[in-house]
């Protein structure tokens, strides 16, 4: 399959920008070719006519009929327990770890190095160690 | 009855300059004074006091003459002189000493409102980003006077003495240490860290650019106040994990890294 996402309804989709930048939204309807009507009842979006544009599809879908109102949209939402995967899929870890990592202070930027190269060693040391077992067998 | 009259100011005269049009009168100012009988009026009027002192003064001033007599020696001078006080000027400008025009509220350097970055707080780890130690982290101590900054390495750890860094030339990062508690010595004041002048060579040939304290010379009593405040603040870094580390390295900018994105 080329594309594995559609837009459907039910499909989940990430706002990519706009003044509900980086919230999840449920596609009720498509309005036409470029608009889609969109609710996030459980992230804090109103239902509202989104340009497509600016949604970024999810592996998500909840069961949900065109049109349905944001009570059933809620209520589905929920039972698929879509936030609570959201949280814990990768896009959300990376998403969350830019925005440490824009936050970080000049004093954490230092630790991290720090960090990093004693990683670094022990894993250097290692190989260097594994490298010199083989070595020696043969 | 006659005798009060005497006394009292005589009635006044209406006017003896009939008006022709408003503004103008008939007769001239020397035909009025002749028609005022002004000939016959000539009375004195009181001095007042600020006349009276002018009076005393220029009295005074007539009695110390301007010439001083003073004895000169050698045989064959006259033995005294006639010296001047107030001498005349030896110099007159052949134009107008231009004047300034009143200025409103341009003070002197020493008067002016010092400001600091609401960013820089005492205890503040700030990057030098000129002079010889750019680079340098460094601690934050207090603002002298002249505005500049009171900054430590800790000469322990980067090698940064006490010292005094310019605001607008240092990077305040978020790090704080709690300096509260410290109390600096007094001595630590703008004079004590100013530059030295050296002083004038006596004209000698061939020693023109010679001169002497071009060097900084360390003294004992900058010495003893880096180790008393020196000793006061290394306690408190070693207190944070990594800070010591951390003050020890410089900062630099690399590939990819953009100053206006980083959050110092």
């Amino acid at each position: 399959m080329v594309f594995k996402r559609f837009v459907e309804i039910g499909r989940v989709a990430f706002v990519a920008f706009g003044p509900y930048e980086g919230k999840l939204v449920a596609i009720v309807d498509v309005i036409d070719q470029n608009r889609a009507l969109v609710d996030g009842p459980c992230t804090g979006v109103k239902r509202q006519a989104m340009p497509f544009k600016c949604l970024q599809l999810t592996d998500y879908v909840i069961k949900v009929p065109h049109s349905a109102r944001q009570k059933y949209v809620r209520r589905a939402w929920e039972k698929a327990e879509v936030s609570k995967k959201w949280e814990e899929s990768s896009w959300a870890k990376k998403i969350e770890a830019r925005k440490k990592r824009a936050k970080m202070s000049d004093f954490d930027r230092f630790k991290v190095m720090k960090a990093k190269k004693m990683r670094n060693k022990i894993i250097k040391h290692e190989m260097k160690k594994l490298q010199k077992a083989e070595q020696k067998k043969a | 009855m006659a005798e009060g009259d005497k006394k009292k100011v005589a009635r006044k005269h209406c006017s003896r300059n009939p008006v022709l049009v408003r503004g103008i009168g008939r007769y001239s100012r020397s035909v009025m004074s002749a028609r005022r009988a002004m000939y016959k009026r000539k009375t004195k009027a009181p001095v007042t006091k600020v006349e009276k002192k002018i009076r005393e003064k220029k009295i005074k001033e007539k009695k110390n003459s301007n010439t001083v007599t003073k004895t000169v020696g050698g045989d064959k001078n006259g033995g005294i002189r006639a010296v001047k006080r107030r001498k005349m000027p030896r110099y007159y400008p052949t134009e107008d000493v231009r004047r300034k025009l009143r200025s409103h509220g341009i003070k002197p350097f020493s008067q002016h409102r010092r400001k600091l970055r609401q960013s820089i707080t005492p205890g503040t780890v700030l990057i030098l980003l000129t002079g010889r130690h750019r680079g340098k982290r460094v601690v934050f101590l207090k603002q002298l006077d002249s505005g500049l900054l009171l900054v430590t390495g800790p000469l322990a750890l980067n090698r940064v003495p006490l010292r005094r860094a310019h605001q607008k030339f240092c990077i305040a990062t978020n790090t704080k240490l709690d300096i509260s508690g410290i109390k600096f010595p007094s001595t630590l004041v703008d004079s004590y860290f100013k530059k030295k002048k050296m002083r004038k060579p006596k004209h000698q040939e061939g020693e023109i650019f010679d001169t002497e304290k071009e060097k900084y010379q360390l003294t004992e009593q900058r010495k003893a106040d880096q180790k008393a405040v020196d000793s006061l603040l290394l306690p408190l870094i070693k207190k944070v994990p990594e800070l010591k580390g951390y003050l020890r390295s410089t900062f630099s900018l690399s590939n990819g890294v953009y100053p206006h994105k980083l959050v110092f």
